[in-house]
């Protein structure tokens, strides 16, 4: 009997025990930038240490890679620029023209146009980075946020927070060709790996609605509920998709979760536990860590994507807002 | 084979062998964590996100939380059971019958303090599985590093159940321990919610919580479990074990128990 119980318990447990904490060897490092602190925080991705606190203009928010990942480009959003800096030294090269408070931005596939939503315009200007020229400034719908991009680079689309939309826009004629509406307050936009879904989500409306990106038509909406917290703290904000196309992870906003959503299925499958006001996140390079800045208490959280658990949070400056990776030298 | 020895096999067999005849008893002490767990700690379960201490390294949900300390209260529970079966003993006789081992008295009770403990142990690791189940897990290097911390924190529980028993003359008694020692003693430490969120409600709790026998064993076995060493719960422990051990060799002490049946 006891013998059978021992075995048992063994086995038990072998099954179970987890694989959390395994190493990763992504290496590179990911930028956060610190929206109310004015600088941009470093984090080794191998030591999971903050190595470098970077100051920048004001109210640092939308960050990213050139694609060859040896230019950053930061809204400054206070500024009214979009700052272009130079990661080995951490030194401001240039400002680029932005038009008044960028937010977000996304850069073309052709690694020159910077597509940036200016919130106090209700505007998307598009910047050359090699001429440093405004070359096109699209009107938009009220506070415009969420940018993204297709694949192909031939469709860039502007959310718009108080008019409740999505923006298409032609990157080649420069102007919207369509309108779609969307839940209450979208801010922020990706489309799928294959350019055939666009998905939005919205804070206030609490959900991501996936588009068709050939008929424009509504194909899914995902909605989220978590025990004990209220429906009103879920606020789907910031999301990354894998490229195996199997997961979606969210960032709720002041319910302090991420969830996991089934790319299959459009549906919820976990939560997992990170800071307050999580906001945006980014991959490593493999897609093994996933970065989620906690705006309101000032950390980031890291996620094992495989167990699809948190492993560490890192304290980094006041309300970190974007996340980017930069491979390692 | 060395007396001692025998006599230390002999107890823990017959403690296994009450426990595994006790069906009942091996499923009130799996349940009672379970009930926590899954009811409790569900509805609580986001109320404990936002701060990070030691040994964790990021937020935790409440269930993570509770999971030591349900630990915690197995073994204090069993602790207290295994005393009482001390006193059912005393009262039915067959207490008699081990007291006429010529070996120590102090070794008699140790045998049966830790064959208490390898019971509680048992039982712990039966409720991380189950709690493995629920998908909530420990590298496995984390469950062998507990097994230390369960030892010790059962045999400082199981101690103090051996004090208190002794002087316990009567098992109506026991009721009263339930209600003035261990449930004041399981709320009052840290294995339902951290020092900081009993600061937040009263700082005489939390110093109360932070001194609590209970919370010494729990923080020992919650590090181990994330192969952390608590060097503070570990000292507390070694001397808390000492001092109740101590303190339920002179509560059975034959001389002792002679002079007051002669005073009483």
């Amino acid at each position: 009997m006891t013998r059978h119980i021992v075995v048992g318990l063994g086995l038990l447990l072998a099954a179970s025990v987890t694989s959390a904490g395994s190493a990763w060897a992504g290496g590179g490092e990911v930028w956060v930038s610190n929206e109310k602190d004015d600088t941009v925080s470093v984090i080794d991705v191998d030591t999971l240490e903050v190595t470098r606190t970077i100051e920048v203009g004001e109210r640092p928010r939308g960050i990213t890679f050139s694609n060859d990942h040896s230019i950053l480009y930061l809204c400054a959003s206070d500024s009214d620029a979009v700052q272009v800096i130079d990661p080995d030294s951490g030194k401001i090269l240039h400002n680029l023209p932005s038009g008044e408070d960028p937010e977000q931005f996304i850069l073309h596939p052709d690694n020159r146009h910077l597509y940036i939503a200016n919130e106090d315009d209700a505007i998307t200007t598009v910047v050359d980075v090699e001429t440093r020229k405004v070359i096109s400034q699209i009107d938009v719908g009220v506070e415009p946020e969420g940018m993204a991009v297709s694949p192909d680079g031939k469709i860039v689309i502007t959310t718009s927070e108080t008019t409740n939309m999505a923006h298409w826009i032609d990157t080649v004629s420069q102007k919207i060709f369509a309108n779609t509406l969307v839940d209450q307050r979208p801010r922020h936009a990706e489309f799928t790996g294959d350019g055939k879904e666009l998905w939005v989500s919205t804070e206030i409306g609490g959900t991501i609605s996936v588009f068709d990106v050939a008929s424009r038509a509504e194909k899914a909406k995902i909605r989220f509920e978590i025990t004990g917290i209220h429906p009103d703290r879920i606020q789907p904000v910031g999301f990354k998709m894998t490229d195996d196309e199997r997961y979606v992870f969210v960032a709720l906003g002041p319910a302090n979760q991420v969830a996991v959503v089934d790319r299959e299925t459009y549906q919820p499958i976990d939560y997992i536990q990170v800071g307050r006001r999580a906001w945006h996140m980014a991959f490593t390079g493999d897609q093994k860590l996933l970065f989620v800045t906690n705006g309101v208490s000032g950390d980031v959280t890291v996620i094992d994507v495989e167990s699809q658990k948190p492993v560490k949070t890192i304290k980094v400056g006041r309300f970190p807002w974007g996340a980017t990776w930069r491979p390692g030298k | 084979m060395n007396a001692y020895l025998t006599s230390l096999i002999g107890i823990t067999r017959r403690e296994s062998l009450r426990f595994l005849s006790q069906k009942g008893r091996f499923f009130s002490a799996l349940v009672r964590p379970l009930l926590w767990l899954v009811i409790f700690a569900a509805g609580f379960r986001a109320a404990l996100g936002l701060s990070i201490e030691p040994p964790y390294q990021t937020y935790i949900t409440y269930e993570i939380y509770i999971v030591p300390g349900l630990c915690g209260m197995i073994q204090l529970f069993n602790g207290m059971q295994s005393s009482f079966s001390l006193v059912y003993d005393r009262e039915m006789g067959s207490m008699r019958l081990l007291l006429t081992s010529p070996l120590p008295r102090w070794w008699l009770l140790f045998s049966k303090l830790l064959a208490g403990t390898v019971i509680s142990i048992i039982q712990v690791y039966v409720f991380l599985a189950i709690a493995a189940l629920f998908d909530i897990r420990f590298s496995l290097a984390g469950y062998v590093a507990a097994f230390p911390a369960l030892l010790l924190s059962g045999l400082m529980l199981g101690a103090f159940g051996l004090l208190i028993s002794s002087r316990i003359k009567q098992l109506e008694n026991f009721a009263g321990v339930m209600n003035f020692v261990i449930f004041p003693m399981f709320f009052l430490s840290t294995a339902l919610y951290p020092l900081w969120k009993m600061a937040e409600a009263s700082p005489l709790l939390r110093d109360l919580c932070a001194y609590s026998p209970l919370t010494h064993a729990v923080e020992l076995i919650r590090f181990a479990l994330y192969t952390q060493f608590n060097p503070d719960a570990f000292v507390w422990l070694v001397a808390l074990t000492a001092l109740f051990m101590a303190g339920a060799v002179a509560g059975y002490d034959p001389e002792r128990s002679a002079i007051l049946r002669r005073a009483g």
